[in-house]
């Protein structure tokens, strides 16, 4: 019964994912594409918890799971909104020319 | 062995995804590649019998989020930031920082590589099925952060209306 | 049908119609107008006689309709009563009313403006005033009276500048309305005295409350009851027009003429005669207020009357001889013959209506003229308006036979007999009224009407009679002026139900207050009944009436205008009205503001002014010293703050980047840590 494929498998691959989604969100100067790797280091996380669940068997990852969908819906809708505000006002989007709160 | 075929197929679509996502020039291909990278992991969802998941990850995160960004992205005039830089100014400090995190990943899992293997994964209880089971947890032990997701729902609906709408001067 | 239940119907119908023209008369045709608004005016009409004949039959002849609570605290509904007093007052309102209205739509044809812009504003107006007037007369207590009585005041406000782009005509609204407002002071504060002595404001409840034994006349002493029926009194003054607030009659002439018949001779200015006589039970206990009005309605006869000797403008004359008229009502009241103060107001509606639509006619056919100076000799050019003022100047000079015979007669023979001291000086001053009554309108038609034209040519070319919608109202007027005085006949003409048919409709109103007013005198009532000073007296106000006629022929007919007495320093006495606006104008608005403002000047300057220039130094010195204070103590607190602010925030600013990856690579450097924590620290 016991799969090739280990949750460890998944483990490593949820590191890449966050890691990537990392890379994006600290080198992407482009918000749009930023908010992008915002969503793939939730869905690393989410990747976690599923390979958790199915290992122990137990529903409650994925419930988790669930909920950091909705979080990750409500980011994106209210942080999509910040971003159209934004461009009307700056008509830029890339976040190093946003920088009112400089010292 | 459909198993392992599948699984590598599937990392392999997301990791790439991943990758075009964070190095795309123009926005829209970087969200038709983060789109192709969402359903890998829909895919693998599906392999470890998250149907319910694989559902709400296809609906949701491709059928939703994705289609509010490729408005947003046709909304705002991104042509001139197609031909910019496009990396950070401090991105060696950022490379570094990274690698540094990468190498710690990868030594906790080398580490933690034996006490993973817990056992064999417990045996699938039959004739419930992923979504009856989901639901019977859902609802009856977390009813209350349920509500207040929803509640969470609506008051991003209505930030995200304030944030978007003209200001009428 | 139950017309008594549908009562609160017939000022309903006008205000639909008001609210119809002045809510959507601008897309409505002239046709429209001209027949939603007389139409509400005649279902009212119609409904109000099917009212009073059903009351006719009821044994007691009162009924009142409760539409709801209206002031609970104040035990007062919004309910309309229907007695004999308010039958006869719908009747006069929406009769002739209704006549007036069609008049007016003959009248204001010629209206004209953005898109006919005042025909149905006017007639929005006027049906409003209707309703308002029914409101006032089927009140069935003060405080909805006195609603009805400020509507009509608002309407009349509004018709008077209804040119209101005339500044005469804006200032003579405004001068009403004022001049109102004096008199309505007067009314509230008799309306909270007669609350507080009575316990209710119900006409029905008041009148039992003063006619039980609670209340003995006052006779001797000047009390509370006396000073309420005086404070009612004022507010009577002000509406009906007596002194010293008649003023703003004459010149509310300004209104167009079917308002001046409508409003300013048949009905609202009698609604102070209506109110004293609705309040009758009060007046009867208060003799001494009785005799003020009486005095005062005697006064204002005659007065107005010297005054309408010499005017020149045809509406003036009218308009002072209606004042004059209302004095009589007034005279009528104070001697306590509350019904004929009643049938004088009736029988004056018809006989005054159509002397103003007369005017108008004469007007509408001298092309806006009004001076009387330059008419003469319209007889035969404009006859159906000649026939119907004749018949009318008639009946106001008292030419027996007409309604104005029988009811002013009546007037004279009741303060004649009245018991109190002084009536027969009354008697006097109201015969002397008659004679210049006859001669001022005889006055009026001889210029008018009869001798050589005066006009210019253009005028009397463009000479024609009024249209059928114009004429058609005065004959049924001049009929109304003929018949109406035949249901009050004196008594030595006979007795039977229908010559005295007025006093019996009204002696239920009426009837317990006389007793009591004839009681409080200690006099028995038959012992006056003197059947030969009746006719004697008759005899003489005729005499009175010929010769007022004859004079007027011999002076304004036969006579040359340089040969015409002068009448010495008089004249322009009279001409100027004897000076009553400028005394006003002295006294109370040049008085009080110019004279006042002296006065003021030399207070502000001394007191007031030194007063503010002392506080200003001290002000100025306390504000020195917490300038300093500000200046060094609490500005250099803040200033202190931000320095150690600054000094201490000197090496962490740099951290503030405002970048937001900058602080996205200081969490991460901060997971790395905590990664690093676990990795090396456990």
């Amino acid at each position: 019964m016991s799969s090739p494929i280990t949750t460890e498998h998944y483990l490593v691959l949820s590191a890449m994912l966050l890691l990537i989604g990392t890379v994006g969100v600290l080198l992407r100067r482009n918000v749009v594409v930023i908010m992008m790797s915002i969503e793939l280091i939730l869905n690393a996380v989410n990747l976690n918890l599923v390979a958790f669940s199915h290992h122990l068997q137990q529903v409650n990852g994925q419930i988790f799971a669930i909920f950091i969908i909705v979080v990750a819906v409500a980011e994106a809708a209210v942080g999509l909104g910040i971003l159209i505000a934004l461009f009307r006002n700056k008509e830029t989007v890339l976040v190093d020319e946003i920088d009112l709160l400089k010292w | 062995m459909t198993d392992i075929a599948f699984f590598y197929a599937f990392a392999a679509l997301t990791v790439l995804g991943a990758i075009l996502t964070v190095t795309l020039r123009n926005a829209i291909h970087c969200a038709i590649a983060l789109i192709a990278s969402l359903a890998g992991i829909a895919g693998l969802y599906l392999l470890q019998k998250a149907e319910f998941l694989f559902v709400v990850q296809i609906m949701l995160y491709i059928g939703g989020v994705m289609v509010l960004f490729l408005f947003v992205i046709m909304l705002v005039n991104l042509d001139g930031a197609a031909k910019e830089r496009q990396y950070h100014r401090h991105w060696l400090a950022a490379v570094a920082c990274l690698i540094g995190t990468g190498a710690i990943f990868a030594a906790f899992l080398h580490r933690g590589a034996g006490s993973l293997k817990l056992e064999s994964p417990l045996p699938v209880v039959p004739g419930a099925g992923n979504v009856e089971t989901l639901s019977m947890v859902l609802f009856r032990e977390y009813l209350v952060p349920f509500e207040v997701a929803s509640l969470l729902l609506l008051v991003a609906v209505v930030g995200g209306v304030m944030m978007a709408k003209k200001r009428i001067d | 049908m139950n017309f008594l239940d549908l009562i609160w119907l017939i000022p309903i119908l006008p205000l639909c119609g008001a609210a119809i023209m002045l809510l959507f008369g601008r897309n409505l045709s002239k046709t429209v107008v001209s027949i939603i608004c007389p139409g509400a005016v005649l279902g009212s009409f119609i409904l109000s006689l099917g009212a009073v004949i059903q009351l006719a039959g009821l044994k007691e002849r009162t009924h009142q309709v409760v539409l709801f609570e209206w002031l609970p605290q104040l035990h007062v509904d919004f309910g309309y009563l229907l007695d004999p007093l308010s039958s006869v007052m719908i009747l006069v309102v929406t009769g002739i009313g209704f006549l007036i209205h069609v008049y007016a739509t003959g009248y204001m044809a010629h209206e004209h403006g953005p898109r006919h812009g005042g025909y149905y504003r006017f007639f929005g107006y006027l049906n409003l005033f209707v309703f308002f007037m029914l409101t006032l007369v089927l009140a069935n207590n003060y405080p909805l009276l006195f609603v009805g009585w400020e509507g009509v005041g608002l309407c009349s406000y509004l018709l008077i500048g209804f040119y209101f782009h005339k500044k005469s005509a804006g200032d003579a609204g405004k001068k009403a309305f004022i001049v109102n407002r004096i008199g309505d002071a007067g009314f509230i504060l008799g309306m909270f005295f007669l609350f507080q002595v009575t316990g209710s404001l119900r006409f029905t409840e008041v009148t039992d409350a003063l006619r039980s034994a609670r209340f003995g006349p006052e006779v001797t002493h000047f009390g509370i009851l006396s000073l309420t029926a005086l404070l009612l009194f004022i507010g009577a003054t002000g509406k009906s027009a007596q002194l010293p607030l008649y003023v703003w009659l004459p010149d509310a002439m300004e209104g167009p003429t079917p308002v001046s018949a409508l409003i300013h001779a048949a009905t609202m200015v009698t609604a102070g005669v209506y109110m004293c006589a609705r309040s009758n039970a009060l007046f009867a206990l208060t003799p001494e207020t009785s005799h003020i009005v009486a005095a005062v309605g005697a006064c204002t006869a005659i007065f107005a009357a010297s005054i309408g000797l010499v005017q020149n403008d045809i509406k003036r004359v009218l308009a002072y001889s209606t004042v004059s008229q209302l004095g009589y009502m007034f005279l009528a009241v104070g001697v306590g013959a509350y019904w004929v103060g009643v049938f004088h107001l009736y029988t004056h509606a018809f006989f005054k209506a159509l002397l103003f639509l007369g005017a108008g006619s004469v007007i509408h056919a001298m092309s806006g003229e009004q001076d009387m100076r330059n008419m003469g000799g319209l007889r035969n050019k404009i006859p159906i308006t000649f026939g119907t003022m004749f018949i009318a100047s008639l009946a106001i000079a008292g030419i027996p036979g007409l309604s104005g015979f029988f009811s002013k007669d009546e007037i004279l023979w009741q303060t004649w007999s009245a018991p109190e001291l002084g009536s027969k000086v009354l008697w006097v001053v109201g015969f002397l009224t008659a004679l210049m009554t006859a001669f001022y309108m005889w006055r009026l038609m001889f210029l008018t009407f009869f001798g050589e034209p005066r006009m210019d040519e253009k005028t009397k070319h463009h000479i024609h009679e009024s249209p059928k919608a114009m004429t058609i109202p005065l004959m049924v007027l001049a009929g109304g002026s003929v018949v109406a005085g035949w249901i009050g006949m004196p008594k030595v003409f006979g007795e039977n139900g229908f010559m005295q048919g007025l006093e019996h409709w009204l002696a239920p109103v009426f009837e317990s207050g006389k007793e009591v007013a004839h009681a409080a005198a200690e006099h028995g009532a038959a012992a006056h009944h003197d059947t030969t000073m009746e006719w004697v007296l008759m005899g003489v106000s005729i005499g009175a009436a010929l010769s007022g006629i004859f004079l007027a022929r011999h002076i304004y007919l036969r006579m040359k205008a340089e040969d015409r007495p002068t009448g010495g320093f008089i004249y322009p006495v009279l001409l100027n009205k004897w000076y009553v606006d400028e005394l006003y104008d002295f006294l109370f608005v040049n008085g009080l503001s110019k004279g006042g403002g002296t006065l003021m000047a030399k207070f502000d300057t001394n007191v007031i002014d030194g007063g503010v220039n002392g506080t200003a130094w001290l002000t100025r010195m306390v504000s020195r010293i917490s300038m300093w204070y500000d200046t060094w103590i609490v500005d250099g607190l803040v200033n202190l703050t931000a320095f150690t602010v600054r000094a201490l925030s000197f090496p962490v600013r740099f951290l503030q980047t405002g970048f937001l990856q900058s602080y996205a690579l200081v969490f991460m450097a901060g997971v790395l840590g905590i990664f690093g924590y676990f990795w090396w620290g456990r």
